[in-house]
């Protein structure tokens, strides 16, 4: 038990990846400044951010809609992204607690951090905090079978084997998945699903600053807020991490192997970034269509091309 | 200085309340997030909404419609929070001040901790201005 709650609490899960994640967001906004052509902030002003928020900030309630359930969303979020950062660390890292969930675990873990976000919102009363809510919806709809074709393709490229370890061992003895076709237009695939996932730009609809002042999280303030920037800093390195484990052969952490791991998660935040970058915010309407239309049908296409091991 | 002071002063979140202004200042404020003056070294960010804000930075004169409005804007803000007044407007009324609306000057509707005078304010005088706010925590 005392082992469990050990790798739950601080390695690979809460504590680990909160700081990981704290990292790759200065990275991020590092980048985006680099593409400015901007100095940016210090190495460590996600922490800075976080803490201060945790500490300094008072929280407030809102007067009308359901205090409750506004203050305990964010909690779940946070757990729900704790415990599928730890699914899928664990077995990256090599680590065997002897429970694995498989694959479908994790899918469903992902989703609630989105949910309690819908949920808090709704709960805060705030117009625009609806708003925010209802593109979130809208959102989770269009990109979850997506994401969901996208596990299916996984588990068919790795023999059906359902577990995540296995899925890496199987890179580690035929290749990385992604050197195949199907892989390519799998990698694709799941870019964008993480993508909008981390409500990043193009898919930021349902906190569009300029348009719904952060929507979903206007009311948000002090200790609860600084909950959900740790959500999104765990979510920011577990997701390219997922990816990583998927397509990219994920982790050998003996010798050089560790430069590597760092390598390939920073390409991928590094991809995302400059997508987030190079592109304005989408309507909910084209963001549906892109993922209904054009990005299931990707991920069609890769798993028919996996049928014909291409 | 303690931990608690040391973040806040790192991470300083403005948020933009623009009042009756003729609208130059508002401008000028998007300047110091540009590569020239990259404010975001020191860690500050504009943010959307009053709950987030550390720094409520108010440019413009404050008429009879707005003074309700700014008294509610700053109930709403989580404290500890900074009330900058920017530009002429905003410190003293400015060419604005001798108007039959005029209901500032915005220190005597909420307590101001920092002034930047100017008409408008150069980005320079806003960084400055800033640097010693945050010197002040
Ligand atoms: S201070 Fe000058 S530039 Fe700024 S709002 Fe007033 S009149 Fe306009």
């Amino acid at each position: 038990m005392g082992e469990i709650l050990y790798h739950f609490f601080v390695y690979p899960g809460l504590l680990f990846a909160g700081v990981i994640g704290g990292l790759l967001a200065w990275f991020d906004r590092k980048v985006t400044a680099q593409v400015q052509f901007r100095k940016g902030p210090p190495l460590l002003q996600p922490f800075y951010d976080f803490l201060k928020l945790l500490l300094v900030k008072e929280t407030i309630l809102p007067a009308r809609g359901s205090r409750a359930t506004f203050l305990i969303a964010p909690i779940l979020g946070l757990f729900g992204a704790t415990a599928a950062g730890t699914f899928i660390l664990l077995p990256l890292f090599n680590i065997n607690i002897g429970f694995e969930g498989d694959v479908m675990v994790i899918f469903y873990l992902l989703t609630i951090p989105s949910l309690t976000y819908i949920i808090g919102a709704l709960a805060s009363g705030n117009p625009l905090a609806s708003v925010g809510a209802s593109r979130e919806m809208k959102l989770i709809i269009s990109y979850e079978l997506t994401f969901l074709l996208f596990f299916a393709a996984i588990v068919l490229k790795a023999d059906q084997h359902m577990q995540m370890s296995q899925i890496i061992q199987m890179q580690a003895q035929s290749g990385p998945f992604i050197s195949s076709l199907s892989g390519v237009l799998l990698f694709i695939v799941g870019v964008f699903c993480i993508q909008a996932k981390m409500g990043m730009v193009p898919f930021d609809q349902a906190e569009a600053e300029t348009e719904l002042s952060e929507g979903s999280f206007i009311e948000y303030s002090g200790t609860v807020y600084a909950l959900v920037k740790l959500t999104r800093y765990i979510m920011l390195f577990i997701l390219p991490a997922l990816l990583v484990g998927f397509l990219i052969s994920g982790f050998n952490l003996s010798g050089t192997g560790i430069i590597w791991a760092i390598l390939k998660i920073l390409a991928v935040v590094l991809l995302m970034t400059l997508i987030r970058n190079t592109n304005p915010r989408l309507k909910i309407k084209q963001a549906m269509r892109f993922f209904l239309i054009g990005m299931n049908g990707l991920a069609i296409v890769a798993i028919i091309l996996t049928y014909l091991s291409l | 200085m303690g931990l608690k002071s040391f973040c806040l002063k790192k991470s300083l979140w403005v948020y933009h309340f623009a009042g009756a202004s003729c609208n130059n200042c508002d401008i000028e404020i998007l300047d110091v997030l540009t590569p020239r003056y990259d404010v975001e070294r020191f860690g500050m960010q504009l943010v959307g909404s009053p709950r987030h804000a550390d720094v409520i930075l108010i440019s413009g004169s404050i008429n009879q419609r707005d003074k309700p409005r700014l008294k509610e804007v700053y109930h709403q803000a989580s404290k500890p929070v900074f009330v900058v007044a920017f530009g002429a407007c905003g410190c003293t009324g400015g060419v604005f001040a001798e108007g039959i609306t005029f209901a500032g000057p915005v220190d005597q509707i909420v307590p101001v901790d920092a002034y930047i005078p100017g008409c408008p304010p150069k980005p320079e005088a806003m960084i400055s201005g800033l640097s010693k706010l945050m010197q002040t925590i």
